[in-house]
């Protein structure tokens, strides 16, 4: 997993509560037996005015001009600012996939759905909780400058805006440690194996049945 | 100290806690073919090796075809489908997994399966690559669904990384009326609670009402904790659990037995434990609920009408209100039971299992659907569900009724085989998502219960099931 430490980024705004993982990558691209190239179909329904399937060559497709990541003062944006509850419905991976494929490196937003907040952690993507009323500020500022560039710092947990102004953030220590050095979770974890097999050990003299 | 049902099962799975996160121990590890192949590739890879491979089943479910099979997964028109399903029995073969195969009878949407085979038991983890693994807490299992780098985690170390969620219990006291159903039950306390409402929680479902379901019926409710921001549902082992477990293929043998059953007895939340929220809902006052938007938040009671804006409870709920009308058609104060539906869709791993088939045959029976209705489908959760229902006649009602029966499969819950909505298509589903394009691009979802689907395919509008007839 690629390291996170910080990063200067351009701001996206998506202004919408409740964006669920089939917004964010529609089902018929998980077809895939791969782990990359989910980018260039990420919001693919809204992003596109055809129907979108695998193997389509996208550059030829009809771009949707109303959705707001195709507009041209947003292109190249790392930071995807948005709003309560991002990423709730399934828990496809293909969607932190998709984001990360597409640029973003940072997500902003009041809320998460659990299991997506959890598996951007897996794919080197920082999600970030603010409250509301801040998020609402960025908003504005982000639709009041073209260019509006936000400086986000994982180990200060701080991001900062345009005017110097600074806003701390909360992340878990042990999720943030491994963020910071692109540590792979199950290399993490075999480290621990004799914990493992000895609870394994004690668990099947409790539980005899769940070992059959 | 006393404990929640939560607190137990999660410290009895506890390898090592530092911190706050904790390393814990899974049992079961439940595999389907979308969210497996980049997990087995991880693996590959990085030359690891499954760390305990009867730990596993692995099945077939979401891209299946659910017509003609006879040709076997070469059989499978999508190419990359085909691919998705080939690959799943590949790597099954190569790390020794235990799997179901697509014409394998026990084969079907791995939320049926698992509790089916007894392969998801009392007091166990259980975890799949798929968020509707909150179905198996109906079982008194800490059960939820995870990422793909999870997958892959827990089969290079049969653990997961975690921490600790706070607990939430839904209490639904007193008895559901007739026609009302866990699934209203479900959509209900959505209803209230929000599709965030249960997010950094663990749900425990209690109160007379839930300890009145079946375990089909508490599955549907577990199965949509997520659909309430919760990864995990979960439901006090009793002895309807107990009854449904004993004799199935993967459950505890005579001599285990009773000692699984004395420990699954503890499975309950302590008389003083206390939880971080507590929400209750008067069973009586639930109707059938049908939702009218692009979230499973959005819903009301079938004598209830589209809201109208200035219900909504802020500028956030307002802009998503527009937006679901807009894409649903409707105007807001229209009657739910005003608006035709043409497609129907009875199956999910939310309600497809033999007690919703019977309840779906049961209004069916003697009579067809709508002229209005372009497609009636009925998808069995399983081979085995599909038999049953067979051996009892309801295929034939359906069929005489004018509906489809198909193969067991996810099929248009989510819609990634050829199972699906045209754009502006308008659909009452027993699925558990109405997501905007969950069924197809452009296409109209509404949620229902399998009762209520049935009487909408017969009137071809939304129809209160309790009064129907």
């Amino acid at each position: 997993m690629q390291a996170f430490k910080q990063i200067n980024g351009l701001v996206a705004p998506l202004d919408r509560a409740n964006v669920d993982t089939d917004a964010i990558i529609p089902k018929q691209f998980l077809k895939s037996i791969k782990r990359a190239g989910f980018g260039p179909n990420a919001f693919d329904e809204w992003r596109y005015l055809d129907h979108g399937e695998p193997g389509m060559d996208n550059s030829k497709r009809k771009i949707n001009p109303d959705f707001v990541l195709n507009q041209p003062r947003y292109q190249g944006a790392s930071v995807l600012l948005t709003r309560e509850n991002f990423g709730c419905g399934s828990s496809r991976e293909h969607a932190p996939w998709a984001l990360e494929d597409y640029g973003f490196k940072v997500v902003i937003a009041p809320s998460y759905a659990d299991i997506f907040y959890n598996n951007c952690f897996k794919n080197g993507m920082l999600p970030i909780i603010l409250s509301p009323s801040i998020v609402d500020a960025l908003f504005t500022q982000v639709d009041a400058s073209a260019g509006y560039q936000l400086n986000v710092n994982l180990e200060a947990q701080t991001i900062t805006t345009p005017g110097g102004e600074v806003y701390t953030f909360e992340v878990d220590a042990f999720r943030k440690h491994c963020l910071m050095n692109g540590l792979d979770d199950i290399g993490l974890t075999m480290e621990q194996q004799d914990k493992i097999k000895l609870f394994e050990q004690k668990h099947q003299l409790a539980q005899p049945w769940l070992f059959k | 100290m006393a404990k929640t049902l939560y607190e137990k099962l999660f410290d009895a799975h506890v390898v090592h806690e530092e911190n706050g996160t904790a390393l814990i121990y899974i049992d079961r590890h439940l595999v389907h073919e979308v969210t497996s192949p980049q997990a087995f590739e991880g693996l590959k890879l990085a030359n690891r090796k499954l760390w305990r491979p009867a730990s596993i089943l692995a099945v077939p479910d979401h891209n299946v075809p659910t017509t003609d099979r006879s040709a076997g997964v070469a059989g499978i028109s999508d190419p990359i489908s085909r691919l998705q399903v080939q690959t799943l029995d590949e790597n099954c073969a190569t790390y020794g997994v235990t799997e179901f195969k697509m014409n394998d009878a026990r084969q079907g949407i791995v939320h049926v399966i698992g509790p089916e085979q007894g392969a998801t038991l009392p007091g166990m983890t259980v975890v799949c690559g798929d968020s509707h693994t909150s179905t198996h807490g109906a079982f008194g299992a800490l059960a939820h669904g995870i990422g793909t780098s999870e997958v892959e985690h827990v089969m290079a170390t049969q653990c997961l990384v975690q921490k600790r969620s706070k607990t939430l219990q839904v209490l639904v006291e007193g008895e559901l009326g007739l026609g009302v159903t866990a699934k209203d039950v479900a959509l209900a306390i959505i209803g209230k609670i929000g599709t965030a409402g249960g997010n950094g929680f663990a749900i425990e479902f209690a109160g007379s009402a839930i300890r009145g379901l079946s375990m089909e019926g508490r599955m549907t409710l577990c199965n949509m904790a997520i659909e309430a921001g919760a990864r995990a549902g979960m439901i006090a082992v009793d002895d309807i659990t107990i009854d449904y477990v004993k004799g199935r293929p993967f459950s505890p043998k005579a001599e285990l037995w009773s000692a699984a059953v004395a420990y699954w007895r503890t499975l309950h939340s302590d008389a003083d434990a206390q939880f971080d929220a507590v929400v209750t809902l008067n069973a009586a006052d639930i109707q059938p609920q049908v939702t009218w938007g692009t979230s499973p938040e959005m819903v009301v009671g079938i004598d209830g009408r589209v809201p109208s804006l200035d219900m909504a409870k802020n500028e956030v709920q307002r802009a998503d209100w527009e937006r679901a009308y807009v894409y649903m058609g409707l105007e807001a104060n229209t009657p739910i039971n005003a608006i035709n539906i043409d497609k129907v869709f009875i199956g999910s791993c939310t309600n497809s299992r033999i007690e919703d088939l019977r309840a779906a045959a049961a209004v069916a029976k003697g009579k067809h659907i709508a002229p209005n209705i372009k497609l009636a489908l009925v998808v069995p959760g399983s081979g085995l569900v599909k038999a049953q229902a067979e051996s009892e006649g309801l295929d034939q009602i359906f069929i005489a009724a004018g509906f489809e029966w198909r193969e067991p499969g996810c099929s248009m819950c989510l819609a990634m085989n050829a199972d699906r909505l045209e754009a502006g298509e308008r659909c009452a589903s027993t699925s558990n998502r109405n997501f905007e394009g969950r069924q197809g691009q452009g296409g109209r979802t509404h949620l229902v219960s399998p009762q209520m689907a049935a009487a909408a395919a017969l009137a071809g509008h939304f129809i209160d099931v309790r009064t129907f007839n």
